[in-house]
């Protein structure tokens, strides 16, 4: 870490440093863009990933935090502090020429906070309607309904786009823009269509069959949950989590809750740790089946998705006796989880682990091998591992492009240090790899659980905890592996019982910044089972 | 009057005393023994064969997929052809949360269903905005925009619950009325007065 300190004030001397539980390096916004191709470029530093991207309102200055990942350097992390004083035309300086990341994650930032980005290529809002008045996560927003009524017609000039272009002598000047060229055929898909997966909408531009370009259409489901967070108290904020991917309930409020119990240097009891990792991987599981399930019916398999759902309820059994739900379990709190196992939960673990290699097996018989599903999946929607690194897709996505990614094993969290079990790699880079990388996680997920389940230490299922959170002044950033990629969680707190910044990275949202990349080339009717291999969770997107 | 479903009795049902208000609304005038013998012909047909337009945006959609699936097995109610295209389906089932984004694409897709057709607001979101009522971007309730015939709580409500709602739903087309009488036709215009668009003009 002291390593990156030198290097980085060798080549930045305005960079100022402070420590917590990243190192964070402040610079002037002048020297941003240097510093940030220096970090991506420089052998020494090798930040080859761009994991978060935080917009900030400090009230006297707006500003964005991005958090790295250097994959060379044992997965370092450090954050990176650039913050401007003006609010009314608060600029920075893209890097979505370094990451391409960072393409969706700025125009975010741009949406919620207005802080535009000089030379991003298309600064338009992502989530909000173009018409939407006012910046709704700063903190003087003007949160009357009247200025923003709910809207019943139609959302104009969707096709205009500005760009913000920094000539030679530093001046900023806005450069309009269009999307789709004049002679683009462009097809509108979404945002209700059986086969997005919830309400994406994309928009492709095809040459006869062909697909040219995608822009996506995000936003449909955008509530609005890192702004309510704010104004709730910390076990208020918990239940949001599992209703974001709600494919990964357990996965997101566990990585929620280790945030929250990092910053209260709060120990876990271990038999909670246990539980947590059990329904971790329960939940992956089920996850895994249902892609599967939705992979088959959008090729048409209507009779596979039937199978995968007859294992996902038995997985759905074992949380509704625990947790006392099917979905949205509510089950991890902070310190520990809100209910002990039920008395069944042994023996239903069991049986699952028994039933599931059959059924794997029987998956495999029915669609894995099946000619259509192998012609429709394999050699579609390729991604290089340098796409995938840049784009950070993680999860199945990721490691079906052969990028080791997985958070399990690069930052061990619970117990996952003292699991036997393998991170599957595949190295297709097409849609068969992303989906098999799946169904072989679901065997991975087996021989964790079938290592815990008679091992569970008897003990406390939750730690002491005051009966009002509040957490000491600080930030702090927490990475867990979901079933569709590394999920983050930032908090930044002044020391008050309500956060003063909650942001959620969330996997899926950079699963759908690849789309144009993984769909040009293909036929549209590749599209869909593109976006079925992807596996993206809308409302995990949309937050 | 007994509205009953399959094998459920009046009495299975709870909150019977809204149907039971609906019925004696709709039989104030009285019921001409022709007409209302076509009536009761059309609704047998209409209520055994409710076909849904899929319509997720969130939690709730995928216990809807588990009510499709084997287990729950929606095809024993006639619920089972979930249409993709509103020209084909009878209503629509809102499952999951409205924003402001999405909100004219839901009227839109509500117009374009062919009559008759209905509205279920299913889980909580729908309902009145959930956990997500105080945001800045949520609709809070399809009612807003919608004239709404069912509504199912719950986070997501369970399939059972699902089921319940889309059974109140059937009882309430079995003694609904085309000829004659009050007419749906008429409260949904009533409605869409109270809400107009800005372009004035809907249905």
């Amino acid at each position: 870490m002291s390593d990156f300190k030198e290097i980085i004030s060798k080549i930045c001397s305005s960079a100022t440093f402070s420590e917590g539980d990243t190192l964070l390096v402040t610079v002037p916004e002048k020297d941003w863009f240097p510093l940030a191709k220096a970090l991506k470029e420089n052998k020494d530093l090798d930040f080859d990933v761009l994991s978060a991207v935080v917009g900030m309102d400090w009230k006297d200055e707006l500003g964005v935090i991005y958090y790295l990942t250097s994959t060379s350097h044992d997965w370092a992390v450090i954050s990176v502090k650039v913050a401007v004083a003006d609010r009314k035309e608060p600029m920075i300086h893209s890097v979505s020429s370094l990451w391409k990341v960072a393409n969706f994650q700025e125009r975010e930032v741009y949406d919620f906070y207005g802080i535009k980005f000089i030379n991003h290529p298309d600064m338009r809002r992502f989530f909000l309607r173009n018409d939407w008045k006012g910046y709704p996560l700063r903190k003087d927003y003007d949160a009357n309904p009247d200025l923003n009524p709910i809207p019943l017609d139609d959302e104009k000039n969707e096709d205009d786009t500005v760009s913000y272009v920094e000539d030679a002598k530093g001046k900023v000047k806005a450069v309009p823009g269009k999307v789709f060229g004049e002679d683009d055929y462009v097809v509108n898909i979404g945002p209700q269509h059986p086969s997005t997966h919830g309400v994406m909408r994309f928009r492709a531009s095809v040459d006869g069959e062909t697909v040219r370009k995608v822009d996506v259409v995000s936003g449909y489901i955008h509530r609005g949950i890192e702004k309510l967070s704010e104004g709730l108290t910390y076990p208020q904020i918990l239940h949001f989590t599992d209703r974001m991917d709600y494919m990964s309930a357990h996965q997101n409020r566990h990585c929620l809750c280790m945030c929250i119990e990092k910053a209260l240097g709060l120990e876990v009891p271990r038999r909670a740790q246990v539980i947590r990792v059990m329904m971790d991987e329960l939940m992956r599981i089920s996850s895994h089946l249902l892609s599967f399930g939705c992979t088959a019916m959008d090729l048409g398999a209507t009779t596979a998705f039937f199978y995968g759902f007859r294992e996902r309820e038995m997985v759905l059994d074992i949380f509704e006796k625990t947790c006392g739900a099917r979905m949205s379990m509510n089950y991890n709190v902070i310190g520990g989880v809100i209910a002990d196992l039920h008395p069944d939960f042994r023996k239903d673990v069991h049986h699952l682990l028994e039933v599931m290699p059959k059924a794997l097996k029987e998956y495999h018989t029915v669609f894995s091998g099946n000619i259509i599903a192998m012609n429709r999946l394999k050699k579609v929607g390729y991604l290089s591992k340098e796409d995938a690194v840049n784009y950070d897709i993680t999860g199945p996505s990721g490691r079906g492009s052969n990028w080791s990614c997985d958070c399990r094993k690069k930052h061990p969290y619970a117990v996952y240090s003292e699991l036997d079990f393998d991170e599957v790699l595949l190295d297709g880079c097409d849609s068969y790899s992303r989906y098999m990388v799946r169904m072989r996680e679901i065997e991975q997920s087996c021989r964790i659980l079938a290592q815990l389940v008679d091992n569970i230490p008897e003990g406390d299922i939750r730690a002491q905890v005051p009966k009002i959170i509040k957490l000491p002044a600080g930030r702090w950033y927490q990475q867990v592996e979901a079933s569709r990629g590394t999920f983050g969680v930032y908090i930044e707190s002044d020391g008050q019982k309500n956060p003063y910044r909650v942001h959620f990275q969330s996997p899926c949202f950079n699963l759908v910044g690849v789309m144009d990349l993984t769909c040009s080339g293909y036929m549209i009717a590749d599209l869909i089972t593109i976006g079925a291999a992807l596996d993206f969770v809308i409302p995990d997107i949309d937050r | 009057m007994d509205v009953k479903i399959k094998s459920m009795k009046h009495e299975d049902f709870k909150h019977n005393e809204y149907i039971d208000k609906l019925v004696e609304e709709l039989n104030a005038t009285g019921a001409n023994v022709v007409v209302g013998n076509f009536d009761k012909l059309i609704n047998w047909g209409i209520s055994n064969s409710l076909w849904p337009l899929c319509f997720g945006t969130s939690c709730c959609a995928i216990e809807f997929m588990s009510l499709g699936a084997a287990r729950y097995d929606m095809a024993r109610f006639g619920f089972e052809v979930a249409r993709n295209s509103p020209r084909q389906a009878d209503y629509i089932m809102v499952q999951g949360t409205i924003v402001h984004r999405m909100a004219p694409v839901l009227r839109r897709l509500y117009e374009q269903l062919a009559e008759p057709k209905y509205v279920i607001a299913c889980g909580g979101c729908a309902v009145s905005g959930g956990p997500f009522k105080n945001s800045y971007c949520v609709v809070p309730g399809v009612e807003k925009i919608l004239p709404v015939d069912v509504f199912i709580p719950g986070c997501p409500p369970r399939p059972e619950a699902m089921f319940y709602g889309l059974m109140q739903l059937q009882r309430k087309i079995k003694v609904q009325k085309f000829f004659g009488g009050v007419n749906r036709k008429e409260k949904i215009d009533e409605f869409f007065a109270k809400h107009p668009s800005e372009k004035g003009q809907i249905g």
